[in-house]
């Protein structure tokens, strides 16, 4: 193949790579649109205890606190296996997103227990709008988080047995800008529900 | 040539050093608002307009060191589906509170179990449905 076939034809597939990425970009602001009704639900009802417990009597901050530094961690981890990827360095990324899926289940289990916890004492989303706007927002980016962890298991399978093909790069990047995406909803959640619930 | 190729038309991929940096300040404005409100620094609006801030900070702190927002040739269009969406979020937040804190129920300033009484009284709930 000639040399300027092969600038042509790497032109086009990063014309076409960087369409996707965009594309996966506007897929992010909508779910931004999504987290943006339920936080106004949030918001609305946050009062609205209907004679049960308000959040400063359910919500442990430390234990959010650690929440929320396992979730960055983990989008830290994420960007370092994206770089990694982009050097084609196949074990870093394994090492790096493994590390992420980790941090992530870990986030992901403490934020069922603490689910768990509320519903055994009767705290459910049926105690009061302010529960059910709570199970429904933090809800939801529980299981945004939870898709998230399949895909990286997946991703994680396919490197290990395809290598670090130009598919599985863009793949993994679309995957760690969901991670950071999830992460900085997190952040609105810690501050919004946690923060200003148990104080304000 | 194939290299040089590859290496020419990299997206901007962020450095280590980067992410660093976002990581380490993340932590920080983190740590920062859990301390402000777990030691009661501030109460009420005070406080809520503080965290809220911090959070805001550290929307940005992450859009431009993890997902290097406004970096590389492709950026414009990013900028503009994140302002677009920016603004939606805006007015359905804002919009909702507004709205709802200026309803009939809201006007004499109840407190939210009177608010609760209220709206049960007039909606004619029976006690049964809690």
């Amino acid at each position: 193949m000639s040399q300027a076939a092969t600038i042509t034809r790497a032109n086009e597939r990063q014309e076409a790579e960087s369409k996707t990425l965009f594309g996966f970009w506007v897929y992010l602001m909508t779910d931004c649109v999504l987290f943006a009704s339920l936080f106004a639900t949030f918001a609305v009802l946050r009062g609205n205890t209907f004679g049960g417990p308000t959040g400063d009597q359910l919500f442990s901050l430390p234990f959010v606190l650690i929440e929320t530094l396992v979730l960055l961690t983990s989008s830290y981890t994420a960007g370092l296996g994206l770089l990694a990827a982009r050097r084609r360095a196949k074990t870093q990324v394994l090492v790096f997103f493994g590390l992420t899926m980790l941090l992530g289940i870990f986030f992901l289990t403490m934020e069922l227990t603490e689910f768990h916890k509320l519903y055994v004492e009767g705290d459910s989303w049926r105690r009061s709008g302010f529960l059910s706007a709570f199970f429904t927002l933090v809800g939801t980016h529980g299981l945004h988080i939870t898709s998230g962890l399949i895909w990286m298991a997946v991703m994680l399978y396919k490197v290990a047995k395809g290598g670090l093909n130009h598919v599985n790069v863009k793949r993994l990047t679309m995957l760690s800008m969901f991670w950071h995406f999830l992460d900085i909803i997190w952040i609105f959640i810690f501050t919004i529900v946690y923060l200003v619930g148990v104080a304000g | 040539m194939n290299k040089v190729v590859a290496a020419h038309h990299e997206v901007d991929p962020g450095s280590p050093r980067s992410y660093t940096a976002g990581f380490v300040l993340s932590i920080v404005l983190t740590v920062a608002a859990y301390l402000i409100a777990d030691q009661q620094r501030a109460s009420g609006w005070t406080l809520i307009y503080i965290v809220v801030g911090l959070a805001v900070v550290q929307l940005f702190v992450q859009l431009v060191f993890f997902l290097h927002l406004g970096r590389g040739s492709r950026s414009r269009w990013n900028l503009t589906a994140a302002a677009f969406a920016a603004m939606v979020v805006l007015i359905l937040v804002m919009g909702s509170l507004w709205i709802m804190k200026h309803l009939n129920y809201s006007h004499d300033s109840l407190s939210p179990q009177q608010l609760n009484q209220n709206i049960v009284k007039d909606e004619g709930i029976k006690p049964s449905n809690y």
